[in-house]
C-alpha cells in the first residue's frame, strides 16, 4: 500500500493548466520536505510527461505515488499511440504540428529530458489505442 | 519575535477582514480571533499586505531620523526610487542636498553602487561557465521568497551583494575608513530592504545601520528640498544605476542580449514555477522585482508607481549627458560578494519526519477535498487547502469552516425534527416489519 497517492485528469484544452498537475505536486513534495535537487528533477520530468501528454496524447489522467524510497508518476492517454519508441527516445526528434512549436512546445526533447531527470522511464504505448508512461524518482 | 520581521500590525486598526490573507504569496497570515495575524517564519515582508490593506492596519517598523544623533558621522544612502517621488523640477543634486540639510553629513547613492554592480554583472556574463540563468539577488522579498518557495533555485541567485550592501561597505571601508562611530542609513523603498539589514541573507552582518522609509521621512525632504540655499553637485551616479529603481534597469544595464525582467510578486511566482520546470529557455540573467514597476512600486513610497517610474526615465535621461563618475577607487577594499550561504527555509514543512509528513499529507488531501473548495477565507485561512493544512497541523478545526459548520447544524436539526416526532412503541401506531 503506498503511502501517498494522488489522481489527476489532464485536460488539453485549457492551455492556462499546461503544467497544473507538475505544479501541484511540486508544492507537495516541498511541503513534505523532499530535497532539492529531487524536487527539481521531478519537476522536469513530470512538466515533460504531462505536457506531451496533453500535445501528442490529446489529455488522459495522470497519477503520483509516493513509497519508502521512491516516486512514481503515471501518465496515460488515448492519443495516437507512439510507433516507434527508440526513435521517439532521440533527441530532437519530433512529430509536433507547427501550431504546437510555434507555443514553444514539441521540440523533441521531452523523453529525453525526462529520461535524464529521472531513474527509470517506462513506456507502454500501441499506435491508435494510446500511450502510458511510469516515471520512477529514487528518494 | 516580531523582531525578525519589519511588517507589523497595528492591531486596534486592523477589521480582521481576509484583503490580506488572500494576497499573501506566501499564505502567511491567517485571520485569528478578529485580526490577522503572520506566521513569522513565512513571511518574506514584501509588503504586499501593506499595499492591499484598506484600513492601514499593516505598515513597517523604519528607523527615525531621530536616530542620526546616536552616530557622530552620518552618511545616507537613498534609493534611486526617492528621486521618483519629487516632481521633474527637483534634480537629483537639490533631493540629495536636502538629505544634507535633514541632518546627514555625507550622502552616497544607491544608484552609485547599482554601476559597480553592474560592471560586475557584466564580468559574470561575459565568462558564465557557470549555470545559467542567473537570477538577481537585488530585490531582497525575491530572495526570501526563492528560500521559502523554490530552494531548488537558490544556487542561481547572483552572489553579489545589494547596491545598499554595497554602499555601506564603500563608505565605511574606502571613503571614511578613520571615522569612528559612523552611521549608514539606507532610505528605504520597501519594508523587505528593511528586514535584510536586520537580519541578512548573504551576509554575516550588514553595513547598514538603520534603514529610513521614505514615506517616513519624504515630507521634511520635500520642505527641505524646496528651501535650498545652495545646490551641491552630489550625485555621482550613471544613467543605469538611476535605472535600478524601475523595472527592466538593472537587466538593461547588464547590456547583455538574453535577459529577462519580471516585476510584481505574482508574476515572480509563476516565473519561478516555469523557471523550476525547466520550461523557460535561452534567458541567462532574471530580474526579479516583488513590485510593480519595480522598486518604485515599493509599500513605503508615497506617489503613485507609474509616475514616479516616468520621473525615473526623464531624470536618468538626463544623466547620458553629464556623467560625473563614480567613487570607487581602483584599490578599493570593499567586498562586493556574499560571505555565507544562503540556506532553504522549511516554512511549508509539515514535518520533519519524512513518514509523518506523509501521513499529514494524505490527511491534508482527504479533508480539503471535503471542504467547498470556495477559497472565501472566513475561515481566516486563504484558501480551503490552507484550511486544511491547518487542521491537519492542529492550528484551525474544521468547524471553522462555515459552510461545514452550516452542513453539521442542518443534520443537527434534522436528527432533532426526527428525534423531536418520535414515539416509543407504546404509543406508535407502527407497523411491525415483517
Amino acid at each position: 500500500m503506498a503511502l501517498f497517492s494522488k489522481k489527476f485528469d489532464i485536460d488539453s484544452n485549457d492551455p492556462m493548466a499546461y503544467g497544473q498537475a507538475s505544479s501541484n505536486f511540486k508544492k507537495t513534495l516541498k511541503q513534505l520536505g523532499i530535497p532539492s535537487p529531487i524536487i527539481k528533477r521531478t519537476a522536469i520530468a513530470m512538466y515533460e510527461a504531462e505536457i506531451n501528454t496533453i500535445i501528442h496524447g490529446g489529455g488522459g489522467s495522470g497519477s503520483v505515488v509516493i513509497e519508502d524510497d521512491h516516486i512514481l508518476i503515471i501518465f496515460e492517454d488515448q492519443g495516437p499511440g507512439i510507433p516507434d519508441i527508440e526513435l521517439a527516445m532521440q533527441e530532437g526528434y519530433s512529430t509536433a504540428s507547427s501550431e504546437i512549436r510555434e507555443m514553444g512546445f514539441g521540440a523533441g526533447l521531452g523523453l529525453p529530458n525526462i529520461k535524464k531527470n529521472s531513474n527509470g522511464l517506462d513506456i507502454e504505448s500501441e499506435p491508435g489505442k494510446g500511450t502510458k508512461v511510469t516515471i520512477r524518482i529514487d528518494l | 519575535m516580531s523582531n525578525i520581521h519589519s511588517v507589523i500590525l497595528d492591531k486596534d486598526k486592523c477589521m480582521g477582514c481576509t484583503n490580506c490573507i488572500s494576497h499573501c504569496p506566501t499564505e502567511a497570515i491567517r485571520v485569528r480571533h478578529g485580526k490577522a495575524s503572520i506566521i513569522d517564519e513565512r513571511c518574506i515582508d514584501c509588503g504586499e499586505c501593506i499595499r492591499v490593506c484598506p484600513h492601514h492596519a499593516k505598515r513597517a517598523q523604519s528607523d527615525t531620523l531621530d536616530m542620526l544623533k546616536n552616530f557622530d558621522f552620518t552618511v545616507a544612502v537613498p534609493a534611486p526610487t526617492l528621486y521618483g517621488q519629487f516632481k521633474d523640477h527637483f534634480s537629483i543634486d537639490q533631493i540629495l542636498t536636502a538629505l544634507k540639510e535633514l541632518g546627514f553629513d555625507d550622502v552616497f547613492e544607491a544608484a552609485e553602487a547599482a554601476d559597480i554592480v553592474t560592471s560586475e554583472l557584466k564580468k559574470k556574463l561575459k565568462n558564465k561557465k557557470e549555470k545559467v540563468p542567473w537570477i538577481s539577488s537585488s530585490c531582497p522579498a525575491v530572495v526570501r521568497l526563492i528560500q521559502i518557495r523554490f530552494p531548488a533555485l537558490l544556487d542561481q541567485i547572483v552572489r553579489i551583494e545589494s547596491p545598499m550592501e554595497i554602499a555601506a561597505r564603500i563608505i565605511k571601508n574606502d571613503i571614511y575608513p578613520e571615522k569612528k562611530n559612523i552611521g549608514v542609513f539606507f532610505i528605504s523603498p520597501c519594508p523587505a530592504k528593511i528586514t535584510a539589514v536586520k537580519k541578512p541573507i548573504g551576509s554575516k552582518a550588514s553595513s547598514v545601520d538603520g534603514v529610513i522609509a521614505i514615506n517616513e521621512i519624504f515630507l521634511p525632504l520635500h520642505a527641505a528640498a524646496g528651501n535650498l540655499e545652495k545646490v551641491e553637485e552630489l550625485g555621482r551616479a550613471s544613467y543605469w544605476g538611476v535605472s535600478w529603481a524601475r523595472s527592466e534597469g538593472e537587466s538593461h544595464s547588464t547590456e547583455w542580449p538574453e535577459t529577462v525582467a519580471v516585476d510584481g510578486i505574482e508574476n515572480v511566482l509563476k516565473f519561478f514555477e516555469e523557471l523550476e520546470n525547466g520550461k523557460i529557455k535561452h534567458v541567462d540573467f532574471i530580474e526579479a522585482m516583488a513590485c510593480p514597476g519595480g522598486c518604485v512600486g515599493g509599500a513605503l513610497t508615497v506617489e503613485n508607481p507609474y509616475i514616479s517610474k516616468a520621473r525615473i526615465i526623464r531624470k536618468a535621461g538626463k544623466l547620458i549627458e553629464e556623467d560625473r563618475g563614480g567613487r570607487l577607487k581602483p584599490d578599493s577594499h570593499a567586498v562586493l560578494g556574499m560571505d555565507t550561504d544562503i540556506q532553504p527555509k522549511q516554512g511549508l514543512k509539515l514535518d520533519v519526519d519524512f513518514k509523518k509528513a506523509l501521513e499529514k499529507m494524505a490527511k491534508i488531501e482527504e479533508i480539503a477535498n471535503e471542504l467547498p473548495g470556495l477559497d472565501c477565507g472566513s475561515c481566516g485561512a486563504p484558501t480551503c487547502r490552507a484550511l486544511a493544512e491547518d487542521i491537519v497541523v492542529g492550528t484551525a478545526k474544521k468547524n471553522d469552516c462555515i459552510f461545514v459548520l452550516r452542513d453539521e447544524i442542518n443534520h443537527l436539526t434534522e436528527n432533532l425534527a426526527e428525534l423531536g416526532s418520535w414515539m416509543p412503541p407504546l404509543f406508535s401506531e407502527r407497523e411491525e416489519k415483517e
